[in-house]
């Protein structure tokens, strides 16, 4: 992008292209981590910004995202899945199964291959059947969850280390390490310097000991916002979920697209179901995707149907997720002074641009969110748990009119509609 | 015109039978593929229940039957609520703690938790709806996101609200006092467990379902809405408050979804509470077209083969879990099923009419064959 040719992403009138350019992408990661070494500082929740704290962010992120890129694709043309979940369980068997009796990197294939099967289910269903997308989705998440408890029973149980809900070990796949870059990067996370620590934390946990998975994960990222938003394919993808009876009218094979995005949704949420069987857990195991369809669902709402919003909901989700399972209720109840400080401010910004009501709702939140930092020191356990599905659902109900998803999502379509 | 009912009922039936078959196939082929017995499976599963698993059966679908109305109030109204699975977990929580508190003596307090049930499941619902009709947020969204929220909240509060028995890391809420349970009765002789009470309470919850729907103005306003919005909007009907309203009763249905198990057998909420009846429930209210007697045939099918399927593991080590692709598999050829007998329907009904039409103009003028 930094050629002498004026990229499309650099013009500000184009509107199909998802606006992340590499300094504004810079400048937020920049951002949140100044954020972070403020709110250290203030409250004294050491935890927020340790590099492994951001490691494990990493983990619990890409999952999320990549459910979140299956659930992109399928919705950019048109299709609404909520059988994310389900394609997910069904990645996590067929990485436990292939990872188990073949390897890990037959694993990530066998996750590709349950999952597009999940894909091709709901393609089938919704495209050539034009079923109602969600109750294919339902019936979907029903069917993987049966199917890969009766497969567990069959393949694993007898198994030496399986059972019947569980997979024997199955190998590591190979992380990566700079050490040359990371070792001395652990010195300087060390002086526990404001900011300087944060982005030596940062720098080091993406340069040591990093899952061959996570960075495919990220390349996955790129790739599909290349492919989706650069090229003739991508253009047409969307235009199938934007008005397929125009994109029809113009000589697209409409059903041929539905159908090609759906099966990939479904490679992508298997992936996302794999990295959880390979890189999280070391096996396959009965429930251990844990509603993260859903959530990577609520990210790409929350990322308004792109790639980088995408990204930025799983990598929040991904960091309160693993705020959770590290520090507990003490780091997040850190945060909820960021949110008070947050509402307040939209409140301020609402109430010059829209109107009363909205900003009256959002100070009212502020307010709450204050009194509960204020009041308590720290948040249970339990309510943690339900910061990505309140985040979504706020988001949801404050930015409603500012998310914008594509016209045609979730409308059955059938051939020859184009009149 | 007795044989034109005959077809259409024919043809009404056809569908559901198509969508068994179709379901049934299918999961015969995954036995067939992972090598288990074929008919030593539907061997088990379609032998004749005993006394013990007739009642089990019953019992299971009452749960399920509710829960299938919950999701069909909002079905007639084009709302897919997700969410009964929220709803009912909260509702279940409040009725537990009113119930086990005892504020009110015997019966009177059994009254007050069905009615804290309705409620707060109501309540949960109508964030949903609430969020529709002012932000514009989809419903399947919101109430996804609820479900989770519920379950967080929900654990949160047993924790608060919970007693611990010494020795025992159960943890669940005061247990009911015996006056305030819903005594089980006999229905199949020589059965040694009991039909929960609550199958009335779900019995009347279908005929008000049926009343309403179908005999008031509102139904009318309902069913009217959920065919067209514009149609109704031109009628003067306020779809918002409709809108708000349907949510708010299919989430104060299913808030008695849990409460039968609570009243009948477990008797306190605790960390073990039965999940996931309000994925079944959208199953069953599609199986069984959004109709009361519908419904319930969908909900005793489900039924039929969760009891069916449990001792396949120990007769034929095949995991029971194979009825729940059967019921997943229903899910997909059932809508897929209908759609196919509606459109062959619609084609006989032009051949029909196609054929009445020349049987009209043989006899008439012969001039028509030229304008033609």
């Amino acid at each position: 992008m930094s050629t002498a040719t004026p990229s499309a992403a650099d013009t500000p009138t184009s509107t199909t292209g998802s606006r992340v350019s590499l300094p504004y992408v810079l400048l937020g990661i920049a951002g949140v981590l100044l954020v972070l070494s403020v709110l250290q500082l203030v409250t004294g929740a050491g935890d927020l910004g340790s590099s492994g704290t951001l490691r494990a962010t990493f983990v619990a992120a890409v999952p999320i995202g990549l459910a979140g890129l299956g659930g992109l694709w399928a919705e950019r043309a048109g299709v609404v899945n909520i059988g994310l979940e389900g394609m997910m369980i069904l990645g996590t068997f067929g990485a436990g199964y292939y990872g188990y009796f073949v390897g890990p990197w037959a694993g990530v294939l066998g996750a590709i291959a349950f999952g597009a099967l999940g894909g091709l289910l709901h393609a089938v269903a919704t495209v050539l059947f034009g079923v109602d997308h969600i109750v294919s989705g339902v019936a979907i998440n029903i069917i993987a969850a049966g199917a890969v408890q009766y497969l567990a029973v069959l393949a694993f149980t007898g198994v030496p280390g399986g059972g019947q809900t569980q997979s024997p070990r199955v190998d590591d796949l190979p992380a990566l390490t700079i050490s040359a870059v990371a070792d001395p990067l652990g010195d300087l996370e060390a002086k526990n310097w404001f900011f300087v620590s944060e982005v030596a934390a940062l720098l080091r946990a993406v340069t040591s000991n990093l899952n061959v998975l996570t960075v495919i994960a990220l390349l996955l990222f790129v790739l599909t916002w290349f492919l989706l938003w650069r090229t003739r394919f991508g253009l047409r993808l969307r235009s199938v979920g934007e008005s397929p009876a125009a994109a029809e009218s113009l000589g697209i094979d409409v059903i041929r697209y539905k159908f090609v995005a759906v099966v990939v949704s479904g490679a992508f949420a298997g992936l996302a179901g794999g990295f959880l069987a390979l890189v999280a857990a070391n096996g396959f195991r009965d429930g251990q995707t844990g509603g993260r369809g859903y959530i990577g669902l609520a990210a790409m709402i929350f990322g308004n149907w792109r790639p980088g919003g995408l990204l930025a909901g799983a990598g929040l989700f991904g960091y309160t997720d693993t705020l959770r399972l590290r520090g507990g209720g003490d780091t997040i109840h850190g945060l909820l002074l960021l949110v008070a400080v947050g509402l307040v401010a939209l409140a301020v910004w609402q109430w010059r641009r829209h109107g009363q009501r909205a900003a009256l709702v959002a100070a009212l939140l502020g307010v709450v969110v204050a009194l509960w930092y204020v009041l308590t020191s720290s948040v249970p356990e339990d309510l943690t748990g339900m910061t990505p599905y309140l985040t979504t659902l706020l988001v949801l109900a404050l930015f409603s009119q500012r998310l914008r998803m594509p016209a045609a999502d979730g409308k059955p379509y059938r051939k020859g509609s184009a009149g | 015109m007795s044989d034109q009912r005959l077809k259409r009922i024919a043809l009404a039936a056809a569908a559901p039978v198509l969508a068994l078959v179709a379901a049934f196939l299918i999961t015969s082929l995954v036995l067939v593929l992972a090598g288990d017995s074929v008919g030593g499976v539907w061997g088990q599963i379609l032998s004749i229940p005993e006394a013990r698993g007739l009642t089990n059966i019953v019992n299971s679908a009452t749960v399920y039957y509710l829960s299938g109305v919950a999701v069909a109030i909002g079905f007639r109204m084009n709302l897919f609520n997700i969410g009964v699975d929220g709803q009912y977990r909260v509702a279940s929580f409040a009725a537990a703690v009113v119930a086990g508190e005892a504020w009110l003596p015997g019966w009177l307090n059994t009254a007050a938790a069905i009615l804290a049930a309705m409620l707060v499941g109501a309540a949960w619902a109508g964030i949903a709806g609430l969020l529709r009709v002012t932000r514009g947020v989809s419903e399947v969204i919101s109430t996804i996101m609820l479900n989770a929220i519920a379950t967080a909240l929900v654990a949160f509060l047993l924790r608060k609200a919970a007693v611990r028995d010494p020795g025992s890391n159960i943890v669940a809420t005061k247990e009911i006092p015996e006056g305030s349970r819903i005594p089980g009765f006999t229905l199949f002789p020589g059965a040694p467990n009991q039909v929960y009470g609550f199958v009335f309470i779900a019995i009347v919850v279908g005929v008000l379902y049926w009343l309403v729907i179908n005999r008031t103005r509102f139904g009318f306003d309902l069913r009217a809405t959920g065919l067209s919005e514009t149609a109704a909007v031109a009628s003067g009907i306020d779809v918002k408050r409709m809108i708000l309203i349907s949510m708010l009763l299919s989430g104060a249905a299913a808030g008695l979804v849990g409460l039968p198990i609570l009243f009948g057998e477990a008797f306190a909420y605790g960390s073990t509470f039965q999940s996931g009846l309000g994925f079944a429930g959208i199953a069953i209210a599609l199986l069984g077209r959004n109709h009361p007697i519908g419904i319930a045939l969908g909900a005793l099918l489900f039924a039929f083969l969760d009891e069916q399927s449990n001792p396949l593991q120990i007769l034929l080590d095949v995991s029971p879990d194979i009825v729940k692709i059967t019921q997943g598999t229903i899910v997909l050829t059932v809508v897929v099923a209908y759609e196919v007998v509606r459109r062959y329907g619609v084609r006989l009904e032009q051949r029909q009419v196609a054929a009445a039409l020349e049987a009209e103009r043989r006899p008439g003028t012969p001039n028509e064959e030229v304008t033609r």
